[in-house]
């Protein structure tokens, strides 16, 4: 028996995808986020939201990844906006082959704001390095206070997080506090927002945020690891 | 299981096997992976999905070794190092500030075993002795 090294990291075919991924968007100055939660925490509304209130002022473009329809294209679509569908069939999650096959046929340049919906999915992304430049992790109140506790990785890896339906807070019996601390606890770095796509509470806090990511990433100036 | 030990070990034999083919494609008996207690694959799930994964590769009939890799951090300010039990919790206890992880993310083979080109001849031969 021979041993022979190795050392390499086990995804790295995906990161080295991503990686050109990224270089591709960084040529075009093209903000990417790729949005993550799990199913039915409100990604798309959130999205179809953030569209309302950026239209005019951001030129955006949106890749949806789901594993079978394309209703979220369509409802994005449905606000004037490009999208494009990546259905994965069976597979959990997006990869960066999957995007940089998507970005053949869905052109990007002249955007200020491209966003990557993930498969809903609170595990299997978070290994997945597309070449965004910001990872955003939304979670409702309706799934409960430990949902962070329960998926650290998620949270730990992600920039920003949205704390959604805080309007339902009361009914689904969910300290709005308690969930913000294990937010904290497991990713003390991440932006926090928390918010109601519903009744537009704290929304605004969210879009000047992305507005200003906008632009300070145009103007070059955001450097994000 | 989530179906992303799959992919993961599609990746893991895919590796392994270059490793292995540029080496005159000699057969894998061991590959040694060093995987870190935070991440979201799990050892039960990716050794199941290796059976599959490698199945009609080199690494068909390799063993997977799995080392676990315990979590630790540290905190950026008063540098105290914790080993997180029960609930992870990445804001130091002793001073507040927040706490970097310094390891328990790895996903990295690092070594594979192979057949040596002697032992990949005494085995060819007694093959067709048998066979003559």
């Amino acid at each position: 028996m021979e041993r022979v090294p190795v050392q390499t990291n086990v995804l790295n075919a995906n990161q080295e995808t991503a990686a050109m991924n990224r270089q591709m968007f960084e040529e075009q100055s093209l903000l990417v986020m790729n949005l993550m939660s799990s199913p039915g925490a409100g990604k798309t509304t959130l999205l179809e939201a953030t569209i309302k209130a950026l239209q005019g002022k951001v030129r955006l473009a949106v890749i949806e990844g789901d594993l079978q329809t394309d209703l979220d294209a369509q409802r994005i679509q449905a606000l004037g906006v490009r999208s494009h569908q990546i259905t994965t069939g069976t597979v959990c999650h997006l990869d960066a082959r999957m995007v940089a096959r998507a970005l053949s046929v869905f052109p990007v340049d002249a955007l200020d704001l491209l966003v990557i919906e993930n498969v809903g999915n609170l595990i299997c992304p978070s290994s997945f390095d597309l070449g965004e430049n910001l990872r955003v992790v939304v979670c409702s109140v309706a799934e409960g206070a430990d949902k962070p506790k329960k998926y650290p990785v998620m949270f730990n890896k992600a920039n920003v997080i949205v704390i959604n339906k805080i309007d339902l807070a009361a009914a689904s019996d969910v300290d709005l506090k308690e969930l913000e601390a294990n937010v904290r606890d497991v990713s003390p770095r991440a932006t926090i927002f928390s918010l109601s796509c519903k009744t537009g509470v704290g929304f605004g806090n969210w879009t000047s945020w992305l507005e200003q990511a906008i632009r300070l990433h145009s103007a070059a100036a955001l450097a994000i690891a | 299981m989530s179906m992303h030990e799959i992919s993961i070990a599609e990746s893991l034999v895919a590796v392994a096997e270059q490793k292995a083919r540029d080496l005159n494609s000699r057969p894998i008996q061991v590959i040694k992976v060093r995987l870190g207690e935070f991440t979201t694959i799990a050892r039960e799930a990716l050794e199941f999905a290796f059976e599959i994964a490698s199945q009609g590769t080199l690494a068909e009939f390799a063993r997977l070794e799995i080392e676990i890799v315990p979590m630790v951090v540290r905190c950026v300010v008063c540098e105290t190092d914790t080993k997180p039990m029960n609930g992870i919790r990445l804001i130091c206890t002793e001073c507040g500030f927040p706490m970097e992880i310094i390891s328990g993310e790895e996903l990295q083979i690092e070594y594979i075993e192979i057949e040596t080109e002697e032992e990949r001849l005494q085995w060819n031969e007694s093959l067709s002795k048998l066979m003559s």
